[in-house]
């Protein structure tokens, strides 16, 4: 898509909806927001981004492949339900702990993975559909 | 003991970096892991030994008696010996062997991780562990048969494995949990010592069939052995690790573990004694189609786990005859079988061919390796003055104590296959001339055959070095104390007379075996192999019906089958349910509301008349945008945002699916089945939420998430606790079936732009 507007909004957009992503992974715990919503908003950031800028634009700005983060967010959930279970407590009870002054838990750490997960596997499904849309773009309706 | 197996499988996780860190050399340091193990399961040998048992345990799900048990013994602490004892001279000659593979750190990781799943099979105490540890064992075991993932029979022969074992592995769980229900215990130590009550019980036929089957499965028995053969596509330390020590010893084990428990009955003794011998028989009979070094080995090794099964049959029969014969021929195989594979692998390595008929006057260039050929041999021909020949002798002294004479005939004709077998084998070494070339590999090459063709000549010579552990041994298996003084020299019994026999037959069918090889060779033998190929083959084939009939390809007519039917499910609750009730009373509609709800009909009616299938997602959109309002009116603020990103999103993956339809043209009109299932389904919806309003609502669990949330899971917000705290686990599943749902997607249009590009 070639809009000028689009281009030069969505510039500040996406770095909006991102900070607003984490916001509300990390405001999950007390007040409406999560790990799942926090990760949608992101993908909408993504997908904005993608759309206005192309795709390997959109690409550069991530840390790691979408499926990579699949992987890590899985990894992360998964870590953070062992750490009870390596303090003798059943697997997943929640851990807290202090972290220079904020309160912290395995939780909190649950949901950075659900993030991860949601985030890279929606991505990838959005990142692959525009890429296979991209080659035909004068045959599309 | 706990910490030795998690060692194991934290050693085998870091392998890979190890070998980047190490390269060439990492065979060698990764050995230090089994070399360890081995020395810890060394320093227990004096407890054991002494009649000892040891057990730890740490809870794993408390709540379900599944723990982290280990139970060693005398038959735990044998085979604990032989994985980590024959792992590490396993992992040195991988070094040697697979030197500069691209994937060899993967190949270290899994074969240790196969290594660490044995170990803990063999350890296990409580039946969850052990059946987790199994499972282990056939996975990992698929990785490393099919670690030529390139090639298609090794493929073939990876998945035929894990198919045959796996699907034992079913029929094992169904019989383990029989048991630990017939016994009312989920730790084997404690079902061992209610072996009457087993025995007594009236699932006791069923539960033995079943362990029977994964058992056997496992252990390559008779009908299921032909996985083994096939099997040896892997790389030679797989085939040398899985045929010696482990893997296959596995049914052997677990049989010779529950022999105290499940043994003592008429159908055990039998059944084990009958599927044993037809084993031995097969192996030793399709032992003479092959020239290939390996495949010779394999159906040898299929040959001894049948004699090691006839044994654990004879066990109760005898007095101690049986018990102690299966713990030295156990021993006595894992050296030799050990020991030949890896040189097998060396001859293969250096002078570039396996088939025997290829191979000439090896012992002058290879030396060493012959060296350790040759004693090898003489164990598996069951000759002094090696452990093979003293295992042999134990188990014809059983037989000769318990079976009637037409057994002990075709025992012996099982075990002169062997004597053949050696001859078949080191004749290559000394006929012939030496090929150009061809030398003797590195010591990380010869080092394990040599090492353990050597134990098999100290221990012959001196038996009294393993009297003790075999005692401890056959008291496990024999579930009583139990000893025997092992000789090298018993003295003329008809035992002796039966070996003499072994070795002259098995001399005269060397003599026989190039015309009977070339005879057996010509066509392939139906057996039950092929009912296994039939059986994959009708599984596709009824799959790719089902599909043709099922699988139309049109999205529209899977939608309306779908909704069609669920509508049918609906309303025939919704009929059974009884007379329909109408909610009492139900508040009125606030003018925002009415605004919404307004706006939803209408687009839901605009979607109707549209013609462009990108402006109805559009549209459509206003509906679910609706609903979201709805909920953000109701308090409701999550749901809300939830919607309205669910929403958000689809448009955007179902306009991008949509550009990828070419020609897709308008929506046609008429269409009124669809339309017609459309209404069906919505009215139905509606009912059964009037319907639901209709009955009290139930606050139980609201209330104990509303109560505990912020004390236990310290978060105002329920619903994120809920999430991530309270059923964190169910998330937990949630996020991976996204996460691989992702994957889907992903490979899904990978195939698709393949097909595009030509």
């Amino acid at each position: 898509m070639n809009t000028l507007i689009l281009k030069t909004t969505s510039r500040f957009l996406f770095t909006l909806l991102l900070l607003l992503s984490v916001f509300l992974l990390l405001r999950g715990h007390n007040e409406p927001g999560g790990g799942f919503i926090g990760a949608l908003v992101a993908v909408g950031a993504y997908a904005l981004f993608a759309l206005a800028h192309g795709l390997t634009a959109a690409r550069k700005l991530l840390p790691l492949p979408p499926l990579r983060l699949v992987g890590w967010g899985l990894l992360v959930a998964l870590l953070s339900a062992l750490v009870a279970f390596f303090l003798n407590k059943p697997l997943m009870t929640g851990v807290w702990f202090s972290l220079l002054g904020v309160k912290v838990g395995t939780p909190v750490i649950f949901d950075i993975g659900v993030y991860l997960t949601v985030f890279g596997a929606l991505l990838s499904a959005i990142f692959g559909l525009e890429e296979t849309a991209d080659r035909t773009p004068e045959e599309a309706p | 003991m706990i910490l030795a197996v998690t060692s194991a499988f934290l050693g085998a996780l870091l392998a890979p970096l190890v070998y980047r860190w190490l390269g060439q050399l990492a065979g060698w340091g990764l050995a230090l892991l089994p070399l360890g193990l081995t020395v810890y399961f060394a320093s227990l040998l004096p407890t054991v030994v002494a009649g000892e048992t040891v057990r730890h345990s740490a809870a794993w799900v408390p709540t379900l008696s599944v723990n982290f048990s280990f139970y060693l013994d005398g038959l735990s602490l044998l085979f604990a010996l032989l994985i980590t004892g024959i792992g590490t001279f396993i992992v040195i000659y991988t070094g040697g062997y697979l030197k500069g593979h691209p994937d060899l750190g993967r190949f270290y990781m899994t074969i240790l991780l196969f290594m660490a799943s044995m170990l803990g099979l063999v350890l296990a105490d409580n039946i969850v562990t052990l059946f987790v540890m199994w499972e282990l064992t056939s996975l990992t075991s698929y990785l490393l048969i099919g670690f030529n993932h390139t090639e298609f029979r090794s493929r073939r022969a990876a998945t035929q494995a894990l198919f045959v074992t796996a699907g034992g592995g079913l029929a094992l769980l169904a019989g383990l949990v029989l048991l630990a229900g017939m016994g009312g215990s989920w730790e084997i130590s404690e079902l061992l010592a209610k072996g009457e009550v087993l025995r007594a019980h009236p699932w006791y036929l069923g539960a033995l069939v079943l362990v029977l089957v994964g058992a056997f499965t496992k252990s390559a028995q008779f009908p299921f052995h032909f996985w083994l053969p096939n099997a040896m596509e892997a790389p030679t330390p797989v085939s040398a690790y899985l045929h010696s020590a482990t893997m296959v010893k596995a049914g052997v084990y677990l049989l010779a573990r529950l022999q105290p428990a499940l043994g003592g009955t008429e159908v055990w003794s039998s059944t084990l004694m009958a599927f044993g011998l037809a084993t031995l028989l097969t192996g030793a009979t399709l032992t003479f189609r092959h020239t290939d070094l390996k495949r010779l080995l394999a159906y040898s090794t299929v040959a001894a786990l049948g004699a090691l099964v006839f044994a654990i049959g004879l066990v109760p029969l005898t007095s101690y005859y049986g018990a102690v014969g299966f713990a030295t021929f156990l021993l006595a195989h894992s050296l030799y079988k050990g020991g030949l594979f890896m040189a097998a692998g060396a001859v293969d390595h250096e002078a570039g061919t396996r088939d025997i008929n290829q191979l000439s006057g090896l012992f002058r260039v290879m030396p060493i390796t012959g060296v350790a050929v040759g004693l090898s041999a003489l164990s598996l021909a069951g000759l002094p003055p090696v452990l093979g020949f003293i295992g042999k002798e134990v188990l014809y002294l059983a037989a000769l104590q318990a079976a009637p004479a037409w057994i002990i005939g075709l025992a012996v004709l099982g075990f002169a296959v062997g004597a053949t077998l050696a001859l078949i084998l080191t004749v290559p070494f000394f006929r012939g001339q030496p090929p150009t070339g061809v030398h003797e590999g590195p010591p990380s090459l010869w080092l394990g055959p040599v090492v353990l063709a050597g134990l098999g000549l100290l221990v012959g010579l001196f038996p009294g070095l393993y009297n003790p552990l075999a005692d401890a041994v056959a008291s496990a298996v024999k579930g009583a104390p139990t000893s025997y003084h092992l000789k090298l020299w018993p003295g003329f019994n008809p035992a002796l007379l039966l070996s003499l026999l072994t070795v002259a037959v098995g001399v005269g069918l060397y003599f026989v075996y190039p015309r009977l090889q070339a005879w057996m060779a010509q066509d392939p033998l139906p057996g039950p192999e092929n009912a296994y190929v039939a059986l994959l083959r009708g599984l596709l084939r009824l799959a790719a019906r089902l599909e043709q009939t099922l699988q139309s390809g049109s999205l529209r007519a899977y939608l309306v089958w779908v909704f069609a039917g669920l509508s049918g499910l609906v309303g025939l609750a919704l009929w059974r349910g009884g007379p329909f009730r109408w909610p009492g009373e139900t508040s009125a509609l606030s003018p925002a509301q009415l605004v919404l709800v307004a706006l939803m009909l209408l687009g839901g009616l605009l979607v109707l008349r549209l013609r462009s299938h990108l402006a109805m997602v559009v549209v459509a959109g206003i509906v679910g945008a609706g609903v979201a309002l709805l909920f953000l009116l109701q308090n409701a603020p999550d749901l809300s945002i939830t919607q309205f990103l669910v929403e958000t999103l689809t448009a955007i993956l179902i306009a991008l699916v949509l550009l990828q339809i070419r020609n897709i043209g308008e929506v046609p009109r008429g269409r009124w089945l669809d339309k017609l299932v459309a209404l069906l389904f919505g009215g139905l919806v509606t009912v059964l939420m009037l319907g639901m309003l209709s009955e009290p609502i139930e606050l139980h669990l609201t209330q104990f998430f509303a109560e505990k949330s912020l004390p236990e899971g310290f978060g105002r917000n329920i619903v994120n606790v809920i999430l991530v705290d309270f059923r964190g686990l169910d998330t937990f599943g949630e996020i991976t079936v996204v996460g691989l749902a992702g994957l889907g997607v992903y490979a899904l249009l990978k195939r698709l732009r393949r097909e595009e590009k030509p």
